[in-house]
């Protein structure tokens, strides 16, 4: 790897290690400080690297860095470091030096306590979902407006609020009690689940798809499955999710980096692994009376995991999709369902359907009823695919919708 | 949008034993209808009511049985997002109750 490509890789993973052990260490209040040193750390790599070129190590270079760049900021600051003791009294036995851990258990406690920190109800929702991926992710202002479909300003005030509220609040650095724990644990679920869609469906041109953005997503929920407290049905239901979805990575990749459809699919290179993962976690899931809506997720993701094609799938799949609007609508969801629709009642029925939908602003919508116009109606179908390409963002998305419209021209 | 509530009456068959499999596909049928509502972000919320009940007036006179004079029971209800009646009424269609004899009430819900 490439010095411009591994310092933003080391960023994605390493960022948020380091500002979750220091966050630990000052408390939350001081996450501004954290963010500094962090930040001048990677701004050391990239100057450093670009002249020298990479370390050996590169990882342990960035920890060392940031190990010296806090004890220096600790000599100078006298009076914060006096500030910060107290909070250090109660963590280590107070020695002359303060200790910056970065031990790997260290990180793995800073960061799940660290989860919690950032996922506090005093922040509103979305806000606590951006600053998640941010700090904990080390999500780029520009990558977290494109998740959220706003502007980079919006994200730069959001954060900047969001942090205010941390400072207001100088909520301790822990696991949230049993009390809270459902409430809190639901935000820190729905931050993953956004970094696993990031790297998913990435919509990033001429890049392979981020399987670390995935592999990441699925560590910080293996970070909570490890803990007691947080253990919980969702978040088993999450993980069998997840592992369903990435044991597809491999044969929803061509050689070029283009997305394969799912029927295009070669069944072969499914990771049986995962799958067997995703059916461990989808059974744990079961215990206890929660009904999320990862578990209806995850049951979808099951059924389209199965190599052969039972006779009942789509019946299956669309009462899981039925289920799914009922807790949370989404247009995504609702294009898919009326896919299942079409499977299991036919086309007609779900075109009927689909025109109920009211999403004329959605290229999938066009492809949908696209798709659904093929064999009966094709000068309907090319139509509404030139809609779809018309409102299509990505290369990817635009090549796709071409193919289906040269299929079409050829029927005619 | 406004909200509407749908509440489905029907007269109860005492004599009827729906099989599993009967009420699996029941299930089903509401449940495609709803999730077609759903599919439109129009859904709120829903419940079906059991056949255990009894009726309050006044007086301390409580009668078994959730119908009053009437010999029609409220199944179940399902609250709806619409921007009119109309829309409501529209949404409406295709309710399974229908099939089966019953009809649906469409109502608005008061906004404080």
């Amino acid at each position: 790897m490439q010095t411009h490509e591994l310092i933003p890789h080391l960023f994605k993973t390493e960022y948020r290690k380091i500002i979750s052990v220091l966050c630990k260490l000052f408390g939350i209040e001081y996450i501004e400080i954290a963010e500094d040193i962090t930040s001048d750390t990677f701004l050391l790599a990239a100057e450093t690297w670009g002249l020298k070129g990479i370390p050996d190590h590169p990882t342990a270079w960035l920890y060392t860095v940031a190990k010296n760049k806090t004890k220096d900021y600790l000599k100078r600051n006298t009076l914060f470091t006096e500030k910060i003791k107290n909070n250090i009294r109660r963590s280590q036995p107070v020695t002359c030096e303060i200790e910056i851990d970065l031990s790997k258990k260290n990180i793995h406690d800073s960061q799940l306590q660290m989860i919690f920190a950032v996922c506090n109800p005093i922040i509103p929702p979305e806000a606590q979902t951006s600053l998640a991926l941010h700090i904990l992710c080390g999500f780029g202002v520009e990558e977290i407006a494109e998740a959220f479909l706003t502007s980079k300003e919006a994200i730069y005030k959001r954060l900047l609020r969001a942090k205010e509220k941390i400072r207001a609040a100088a909520s301790k650095i822990e696991i949230p009690g049993p009390a809270d724990i459902q409430q809190r644990l639901e935000t820190v679920l729905t931050t993953i689940y956004l970094l696993f869609n990031e790297g998913y469906y990435s919509k990033t041109q001429n890049v392979t798809l981020r399987k670390d953005f995935c592999i990441e997503a699925m560590r910080l929920t293996q970070l909570l499955l490890q803990h007691e407290n947080t253990n919980k049905p969702s978040v088993n239901a999450l993980m069998s999710l997840m592992c369903f979805h990435a044991s597809r990575f491999d044969a929803r990749l061509s050689h070029k980096g283009e997305t394969i459809l799912y029927e295009e699919q070669d069944r072969t290179l499914w990771n049986d692994d995962l799958i067997a993962e995703g059916n461990h976690y989808l059974i744990e899931s079961a215990k206890g009376q929660t009904l999320s809506k990862y578990h209806l997720e995850a049951s979808i993701a099951y059924w389209h995991c199965t190599k052969t094609e039972p006779a009942n799938k789509w019946e299956q799949i669309l009462q899981l999709y039925n289920q799914l609007l009922q807790i949370e609508y989404s247009s995504v969801t609702a294009l898919n369902r009326t896919y299942a629709l079409s499977k299991v009642y036919g086309k007609e029925v779900a075109i009927e359907e689909a025109r109920k939908l009211k999403l004329a602003g959605n290229h999938l919508y066009f492809c949908l009823l696209g798709y659904l116009y093929m064999d009966n109606n094709a000068s309907m179908a090319i139509e509404c695919f030139e809609q779809a390409l018309a409102l299509s963002k990505t290369v990817n998305d635009k090549k796709i919708i071409k193919g289906y419209l040269l299929q079409l021209s050829r029927k005619c | 949008m406004k909200e509407f509530m749908m509440l489905f009456r029907h007269e109860p068959n005492p004599a009827s034993k729906p099989s599993p499999e009967q009420l699996q596909a029941s299930i089903k049928k509401w449940q495609d209808w709803i999730g077609g509502i759903a599919a439109q972000g129009k859904f709120v919320a829903t419940n079906q009511l059991g056949f255990e009940g009894k009726t309050v007036k006044s007086n301390k006179v409580v009668t078994d049985g959730p119908y009053a004079e009437i010999k029609e029971i409220v199944g179940g209800y399902l609250q709806i997002k619409a921007d009119s009646l109309d829309e409501a009424v529209e949404l409406a269609d295709g309710c399974p109750i229908l099939q089966v004899g019953g009809h649906v009430e469409v109502r608005n819900i008061m906004t404080r």
